[in-house]
């Protein structure tokens, strides 16, 4: 079976600086995958070129077998790519309700002029979709955040109504960029725990970007490495862990790698 | 006439007007909110809608209906255009760009009216009586009823569709953050295109009302020049703070007509809105409704 996302050999440059070189990766349906690295790394170009908020300078990526390449990265949500942002970006001064109703824009089948017009389908159309955040709504356990200004949440609770927000695209591919940036370890562990859940509950592929790496190991199936735009390894967390390369690249210096060795 | 009556008879004109006003304001914050493009041509698109539907009715001869179809259908039409031709090419570009690229499109419009359409100032007659309503103290001139009730409609209207429909919601989350918008399916450029085209909607229905109160010819554009004070005073993204900033204006300018002027020899009515706009700006620059940005340096 051919994989759910297929990145081939992409290159991206900013002005003389090439951000990434000839990364290739696949990851099945089901699978959670790490992309890890330095800063720098050319980690979230990546998520960028899979989401289409950049378009690569050569290469090509294809979502179920299909080119999307070029496509912009409201075509590309509508085929069902869903991601998250690096600093969190909420929409302000909304609701979390119609942060997560925004998330239902793609299935929305109503436009602008109709909404005016036949105020009964939209209402319709409405409560479909509400029954569907709702379930979200659980499933995060936001219940008595509904009707907050997502501006007034703490920080933890900001990211888990973002990722409510991508989950509510019923997205096939999820791109989670650092969702536990800035997160202490309990609400890391909440969002780790969210991660899998929705991995196992509804088969959603996710791919992410994290520096914990302690999370990194335990939640993901694969992990590829980036370092300097390149992609350096790329296997199980155990295989990762254990790459001289990795190891040289990622934990840099030789003060760390000595810890390393003691410790393992 | 009584003191009061004649403060409650300046009162009233100046609502009815500030009213009339906030329709046109209404067309700025629409592209505002939507785009965060200043529209410097608001006054513009508000006098070829009046150019549109004068010709219609004393021009070519159509019935009413079909001369304000017109206007709304052009307008709509010049909505779209606009935003695909020119605004979508001034995406990501300092503000600078758009408020000069709207300043040469004011100059443009004023040009191309009078040219293709006609030249000089012709009526754009409405079948409502011309008399005024007589209310105890009151005089009410049956057009500035008619454009207080469509403005309050569509004000209404506008209003609902931003707090409660979904797409209107998702054209507030186009205008708070287009990236995201976008991660979520949300195709920015149309809604872009969708909001020049309403405030294509409301300029036509602007341009009509004004257009009967004031005759149209290229100084129609001039009504243009109030709604600055109306959306620095309300605030330039807010629909309710269309409605107050175009009440506070209509009234202050009918109070200046009514309490200075006598005294200067007039004029102030025309100014003391600016006057009130520079003081909200060094008191309160985002207006009394606007969303206060506090910039991250």
């Amino acid at each position: 079976m051919s994989a759910l996302v297929e990145i081939r050999e992409v290159s991206k440059a900013f002005g003389g600086v090439q951000a990434v070189t000839r990364v290739s990766l696949d990851v099945t349906k089901g699978e959670i995958v790490s992309v890890i690295g330095p800063n720098g790394a050319g980690k979230t170009t990546v998520l960028n070129m899979v989401s289409g908020f950049y378009h690569p300078d050569t290469g090509r990526i294809a979502l179920e077998g299909r080119d999307v390449t070029d496509l912009a990265p409201s075509r590309i949500a509508e085929l069902g790519v869903a991601r998250t942002f690096q600093n969190i970006a909420l929409f302000r001064g909304m609701t979390v309700l119609d942060n997560l109703m925004l998330g239902r824009h793609v299935h929305m089948k109503s436009g602008v002029l109709s909404s005016f017009l036949y105020w009964g389908l939209a209402q319709k159309e409405e409560v479909r979709h509400r029954r569907r955040v709702e379930d979200i709504i659980d499933f995060l356990k936001i219940q008595d955040l509904r009707t907050r200004p997502t501006g007034s949440l703490a920080y933890g609770l900001q990211k888990r109504v973002e990722l409510g927000r991508a989950l509510a695209l019923d997205p096939k591919v999820l791109l989670l960029d650092e969702p536990m940036g800035g997160m202490n370890q309990e609400e890391k562990e909440d969002m780790a725990r969210f991660i899998l859940d929705v991995n196992e509950e509804w088969g959603t592929t996710i791919i992410l970007i994290e520096h914990d790496m302690g999370v990194v190991m335990d939640i993901s199936d694969r992990v590829a490495v980036l370092d300097m735009g390149q992609k350096i390894a790329e296997g199980t967390p155990d295989e990762v862990r254990a790459n001289p390369a990795v190891i040289k690249a990622y934990l840099g210096e030789p003060k760390a790698s000595a810890k390393e060795a003691r410790r393992g | 006439m009584g003191d009061w009556q004649f403060t409650v008879l300046l009162l009233s004109n100046g609502v009815l007007i500030g009213l009339m006003y906030s329709l046109i304001a209404l067309g700025f914050v629409l592209v505002y909110k939507a785009t965060d493009a200043i529209n410097f041509a608001q006054g513009e698109f508000v006098m070829i809608s009046g150019f549109v539907a004068a010709a219609g009715l004393m021009v070519w001869g159509t019935p009413l209906w079909l001369a304000v179809a017109l206007a709304l259908g052009g307008m709509i039409v010049l909505g779209f255009a606009l935003e695909r031709v020119m605004l979508r090419r001034l995406i990501g570009r300092p503000v600078i760009a758009v408020v000069m690229a709207t300043i040469g499109l004011a100059s443009i419009l004023r040009g191309v009216g009078p040219f293709t359409i006609f030249s000089g100032t012709k009526p754009l007659p409405l079948p409502i009586r011309e008399e005024p309503f007589l209310v105890g103290p009151l005089f009410i001139p049956p057009i500035q009823l008619l454009g207080a009730g469509v403005s309050i409609g569509f004000l209404a209207a506008f209003g609902w569709f931003f707090l409660k429909s979904r797409k209107g919601i998702a054209m507030r989350a186009v205008a708070d953050n287009q990236q995201v918008a976008l991660a979520m399916g949300i195709n920015v450029e149309r809604y872009f295109g969708v909001a020049w085209a309403m405030t294509g909607i409301v300029s036509a229905l602007g341009g009509v009302l004004w257009g009967n109160l004031l005759g149209v010819d290229v100084n129609l554009a001039l009504v243009g020049f109030k709604v600055f004070p109306v959306v620095i005073l309300g605030g330039l993204d807010s629909i309710p703070g269309a409605i107050v900033g175009g009440l506070i204006v209509g009234i202050v300018e009918n109070m200046a007509a009514g309490y200075i002027d006598p005294y200067v020899g007039g004029g102030t009515k025309d100014f003391a809105p600016y006057v009130l706009m520079i003081a909200a700006l060094m008191v309160r620059p985002y207006g009394i409704f606007g969303k206060k940005i506090i910039e991250r340096i």
